[in-house]
């Protein structure tokens, strides 16, 4: 095929789910695009620290080194050959008539598709703790990233909270590299961590390897909490105060917390590329729809924890499975993916366990006090929000235009999931869903307006 | 400088991966020292506790989600753009500072 004739793909990131899409249409012939906001490809999971570090991928990536390291060696080969285009520390932020706006450091570029493949992953979803808007709060995967990418911990003694299985591996990850961990705290129950078991079943040596972990936290770490309140002095949080699963007060003297309720998807490119939403009952957000490899018509694909949260595994077999369904709609051969989906059901149920054994504390949200502050970006507080309910209606857009809430620079992403329980609670709703989803806006990362209006688009 | 006497200035505890070339760099006007490889958001928060001070509330900053997404972490310069702390290397002399500077309203 000549390079004028082939279709252009852009795939927007390199993490797992990106790379194995890239992969996929480079062996049916293409030369696709990439675009990602990272230095290397990697993702966050597989997130590479800088050139020059010098810790061996198992002190990196424990028991999934041998996949990192396929992963960054698949796409560095595929980079070294020419066989695609990689914009590294780029960002897509708007879509319109079949163009991305992708900012670097020099200014915007529009460039041009045939087919889009959204690979943009996840970020940590978080439900706000009173306090929790002092400098020295993170989310469980800032850490990680953090211990990954620049060998540092966030703190000297640091209280790690939430959900999930990132709350344990961030804990042995931590000590592990000398970190101190005064505390992990979970919110969900014993008896309902149970519950899950029959989902994390479908993949025993991850379920086991968890386990394995949580051991080795001994002391350390209690299930069934509740987070009351981070007390902080002006330099930041001092202890986290907390109720043990029998009620009983407790208090953790700490400089640094982690919290982190398992994943949110990073979904803002795929409502800008107009693809239709539902609420996921099981992940307590509004996700995407796609058909089973991907497809999410108008041309635009999704895979990874931006379309379902089955994690890096999951995601590898997702980008493979949009590339072939995209290769499949060109016409053009692509590898047989029956055993893939076949996987990919399997991940399914793993991860439906995962979320029913480690949930959103929904009703933990609600619940907040009216001066907990629920939007980082500018203080709105769960109080202020709650009158503008009464104002305005049950409705997360409206609210937000009266209150402020997802206005902010995170544009939502840090509050949008707790906000919407608060106000379903207030309104009275029956579930969060019915407050409704914030719709898109772009650009989805802020910036310059000098960097939006310089065009240094070699093309058209 | 030993562990002990940079107890209580940083807030980022370094683990591992120290052996990196040096880097100067300034905060508010005063030299300091950070390593080859890191972000301004580790070179800032290795010898103060925060980034910046909140413009909606009376507390500091210092990153969230270190991955830019959540835009806690914008740093102001001397002289050119703000800059998002987690995603940006740190640079040989650049000048940082923690507050808005002065003719900005």
């Amino acid at each position: 095929m000549s390079p004028e004739a082939a279709p252009r793909v852009v795939i927007v990131g390199a993490g797992p789910a990106g790379i194995r899409a890239a992969e996929t249409l480079v062996a049916g012939g293409l030369k696709p695009v990439v675009i990602d906001e990272g230095e290397r490809a990697g993702g966050q999971i597989y997130r590479r620290p800088p050139q020059g570090f010098t810790r061996p991928p198992e002190t990196l990536y424990g028991s999934e080194a041998a996949k990192a390291v396929a992963l960054h060696r698949t796409f560095d080969a595929m980079a070294a050959a020419g066989r695609l285009v990689h914009h590294s520390r780029s960002s897509a932020v708007a879509i319109a008539d079949g163009r991305l706006q992708v900012l670097d450091g020099t200014g915007s570029r529009w460039i041009s598709y045939d087919r889009l493949i959204l690979a943009t992953g996840a970020m940590d979803r978080v439900m706000p703790v009173p306090g929790w808007e002092n400098a020295g709060v993170y989310g469980l995967g800032a850490m990680q990233i953090a211990l990954k990418a620049q060998g540092a911990a966030l703190g000297r003694r640091i209280v790690l909270a939430g959900s999930g299985p990132l709350l344990t591996l961030l804990a042995v990850q931590l000590l592990k590299a000398g970190g101190q961990v005064a505390a992990v705290l979970d919110t969900a129950p014993m008896r309902q961590q149970l519950r899950g078991f029959a989902g994390l079943s479908a993949r025993p040596l991850f379920a086991l390897r968890g386990l394995m972990m949580r051991r080795r936290l001994e002391g350390l770490y209690h299930a069934g909490v509740t987070l009351d309140r981070i007390e902080a002095d002006e330099r930041g949080p001092v202890a986290m105060l907390w109720r043990d699963e029998a009620g009983r007060n407790q208090r953790t003297a700490c400089d640094a917390v982690g919290l982190g309720w398992h994943l949110r998807a990073e979904t803002r490119l795929a409502d800008l590329a107009g693809c239709d939403f539902a609420y996921d009952e099981t992940w307590r957000q509004w996700l995407p729809q796609a058909d089973a490899t991907g497809r999410a018509g108008r041309g635009v694909y999704l895979a990874g924890d931006g379309l379902t949260i089955l994690g890096a595994d999951g995601a590898e077999v997702a980008g493979r499975l949009a590339a072939a369904a995209c290769l499949q709609d060109l016409n053009l051969s692509g590898p047989d993916m029956a055993a893939a989906s076949r996987r990919l059901a399997r991940f399914g149920r793993f991860a439906r366990g995962v979320a029913t054994a480690f949930p959103w504390p929904a009703e933990t949200a609600a619940g907040l006090p009216d001066e907990t502050v629920v939007c980082r970006c500018e203080g709105v507080t769960a109080g202020e929000l709650r009158r503008t309910v009464d104002f305005g209606g049950g409705e997360v857009n409206r609210v937000k235009s009266l209150g402020r809430v997802g206005m902010g620079r995170c544009q939502g992403r840090y509050c949008e999931l707790a906000a919407a329980e608060i106000v379903a609670g207030s309104a009275g709703h029956a579930c969060a869903a019915a407050a409704g989803r914030l719709r898109g806006q772009a650009p989805v990362r802020p910036a310059p307006i000098a960097a939006l209006i310089q065009d240094v688009s070699a093309e058209g | 400088m030993t562990a002990a006497a940079s107890e209580g200035a940083g807030r980022l505890v370094r683990l591992a991966e120290v052996d990196r070339a040096p880097l100067r760099f300034f905060l508010d006007g005063a030299e300091r020292q950070a390593l080859t490889g890191d972000t301004v958001l580790s070179a800032v928060l290795s010898v103060a506790p925060a980034l910046r001070r909140s413009e909606f509330g009376s507390e500091a900053r210092a990153g969230f989600c270190l991955m830019g997404a959540c835009q806690d972490c914008w740093i102001w310069q001397e002289d050119g753009p703000r800059l998002r702390a987690c995603s940006t290397p740190l640079a040989e002399g650049m000048r940082l500072l923690s507050d808005t500077p002065g003719e900005w309203p």
